[in-house]
């Protein structure tokens, strides 16, 4: 008897995007990551590290090429096909304005959980059990989010990824904003909470600094590498 | 919803300037939309039954304007004599006497006979009703239309006087004649309803005093003038019931053609169309630049609304990111249109009622518009439809830019 094959987490073959405007193009040769593997990725400006992210995101499709996310063919899905399945398992931390400023914070946790169709009574029991780990206390919940701390914002941002119980967290370099401190404690807090989860952590930065937090690396610059130990 | 209206909140200093521009511009379109159908309504139902109105010779309208509308004046009177041998006419059935040239605190008094009570017609051929008391019997006794005792609060055997000439204030009063209110009108929606009603021989009674206008040095008491003949010596018109409608047109070319001194008859409703016809290319005009006003904010909230696509990419970015379709962020910008469009057609309803309510009198005492509160009828409720199509329709223009840009620019936020 043999163990039934696990579903990898993502997973890319001959994946291509095209650019009609500038003629550039992105091609990631093979890339797979396991469930509750983090990986970092690293590049310079332009090297195609949001391209990546929008195309695992499933907002834009691939020209050729296969990408599945958790098993699911996003390369084969319908625009809100695509959008549902980002909803229910893909969460995105951006690197700063991660929040609707005129949402308060509790109602900006909730909106991964709204468009993923989940109950509202038991999604706010939830986010504010989520908010309290991140160390964000009941005395903000329903202030504005433009009223608190850059840092405070990065934490509800990852409370409003992580709501949903994604299989996949997406960081566009979230710690840009924020001092050496603050990147710190939020990396730990990030980290600790996709684990608690079992989701799978793509991170994008350029600071080399960051890599210490992960265990594996793809750089932008040379895909055809694919994923490397940092 | 919760988020279109957060949203706009958000925004609340350009949408409050947005919602006022357009709140003004839809009670402008609505207001002469709602002008327009109660002056049509209010001027056709004015009279009703009478086939020619008769005058001192002068335009139809003018005519048409003292006699029904009890606005401006008559450019000369009709003798007695002449009057009753026009209704003399084997074909003519009914007549009707006017006499206007006195008023009471503002509102016209016009003598007639008891043929008015009997004969006139409003509306779809309603006769008056007496709400309260009998018409008059004696010389000094009046009915008041509906507005009148209502506006200035009389009840049935109180005393009034009336004043020479029709304008708000006068120097020449018959404080020595007193009229007692024998009768009070139901409301007819009509000039009728601001009239005060008086028998033709008190026309002549309460002018004994007078000499050319001006006040004779002895006075002559009510009892006095009880006295006297007072069969009147002139009227300003009078209003004609024939045996036949086909006889209209043979009456009114005799009438016109009288020897004994020059008068018009008119047809009432066709000087009621020619009027209507001369104030619709106005109105039309009216309606005309309403609904350029009501386009220009319309633009204007739009114009907003792009302006703002910009500033809000990150929030666009942010629904995307959570999972929102494009089409969310197409209807999101078509709530917020749409409920900003609500709330002025709301608030343009409020101001509308209120400017009536505040100018109803004014526009009844010096137009002779009748113009009823209740905005809200089919029409109102079509234009509404309209407005709303309109804005949606222009609001697929930003809606469209927020789905465009969001596929486009997916998580990115181009700075």
């Amino acid at each position: 008897m043999t163990d039934k094959p696990k579903i990898p987490a993502i997973e890319l073959k001959q994946l291509q995007f095209y650019y009609l405007a500038n003629g550039w193009q992105l091609n990631v040769p093979e890339l797979s990551l396991r469930v509750g593997q983090h990986l970092f990725v690293r590049g310079a400006s332009g090297s195609g590290k949001t391209t990546l992210l929008n195309l695992l995101c499933g907002i834009t499709k691939p020209v050729s090429g296969e990408l599945y996310v958790s098993g699911q063919a996003l390369h084969r899905l319908s625009s809100s096909a695509r959008d549902s399945l980002r909803a229910k398992h893909i969460g995105v931390v951006f690197q700063q304005l991660n929040l609707i400023p005129y949402l308060s914070v509790l109602d900006n946790t909730l909106l991964s959980s709204h468009f993923a169709g989940q109950n509202k009574a038991d999604a706010t029991v939830r986010a504010k059990v989520l908010l309290q780990r991140l160390g964000l206390e009941s005395t903000i919940w329903h202030q504005k989010a433009a009223a608190i701390s850059v840092g405070q914002q990065q934490r509800v941002a990852i409370a409003r990824a992580l709501l949903p119980k994604p299989t996949l967290l997406i960081a566009d370099e979230p710690t840009s904003a924020l001092d050496s401190d603050n990147r710190d404690a939020f990396m730990k807090v990030m980290l600790a909470e996709a684990d608690s989860n079992g989701c799978t952590v793509i991170f994008v930065s350029h600071d080399q600094s960051l890599a210490q937090y992960f265990a594996y690396q793809l750089t932008m610059q040379n895909l055809a590498l694919g994923v490397q130990p940092c | 919803m919760k988020l279109a209206r957060l949203s706009l909140w958000n925004r609340r200093g350009t949408v409050l300037m947005t919602w006022l521009s357009l709140t003004i511009s839809i009670a402008l379109l609505i207001g002469i939309n709602h002008l327009r159908i109660e002056a049509k309504t209010s001027f056709t139902s004015t009279v009703s039954g009478t086939d020619l109105i008769v005058g001192a010779r002068s335009g139809q309208l003018n005519l048409l304007l003292y006699s029904v509308f009890r606005i401006g004046n008559a450019t000369a009177n009709i003798s007695w004599p002449s009057y009753q041998r026009i209704i003399k006419h084997p074909q003519i059935a009914w007549s009707i006497p006017i006499s206007l040239g006195d008023s009471h605190r503002g509102y016209r008094v016009m003598g007639t006979n008891s043929d008015y009570f009997t004969y006139y017609r409003y509306a779809n051929n309603q006769p008056l009703v007496l709400r309260q008391g009998q018409p008059f019997a004696s010389v000094f006794d009046t009915v008041l239309g509906a507005e009148v005792a209502q506006k200035l609060g009389y009840k049935l055997g109180q005393q009034i006087e009336l004043s020479h000439g029709v304008g708000a204030v006068s120097f020449s009063q018959h404080k020595n004649k007193p009229f007692t209110v024998v009768g009070i009108l139901a409301r007819t929606g009509t000039p009728v309803d601001q009239t005060v009603h008086v028998n033709l021989e008190a026309i002549e009674a309460i002018h004994l005093d007078l000499q050319q206008g001006a006040p004779k040095p002895t006075q002559v008491t009510r009892e006095q003038a009880l006295a006297h003949d007072l069969t009147p010596k002139a009227i300003t018109a009078f209003m004609l019931g024939l045996t036949s409608r086909m006889a209209t047109f043979t009456v009114q070319r005799q009438i016109n053609e009288f020897k004994t001194e020059p008068l018009t008859a008119i047809l009432p409703g066709v000087a009621l169309a020619e009027l209507w016809q001369m104030l619709g290319m106005v109105e039309g005009l009216l309606l005309l630049i309403s609904l350029l006003v009501l386009l220009a904010a319309l633009v204007g909230m739009i114009t907003t609304l792009l302006a703002s696509m910009k500033e809000r990419q990150r929030e666009m970015a942010i629904l995307r990111a959570a999972g929102a379709h494009p089409w969310y962020l197409f209807v999101l910008i078509q709530l917020e249109v749409l409920l900003v469009t609500l709330a002025s057609m709301l608030s343009a309803c409020v101001l509308l009622f209120m400017s009536l309510v505040l100018l109803q009198d004014k526009l009844a005492a010096d137009f002779g518009l009748f113009i009823s509160l209740n905005i809200l009828n089919q029409a109102t409720l079509y234009w509404a439809v309209g407005i709303l199509a309109l804005s949606s329709v222009l609001a697929t223009i930003p809606g469209m830019l927020a789905y465009r840009n969001t596929l486009a620019d997916g998580l990115t936020v181009r700075l």
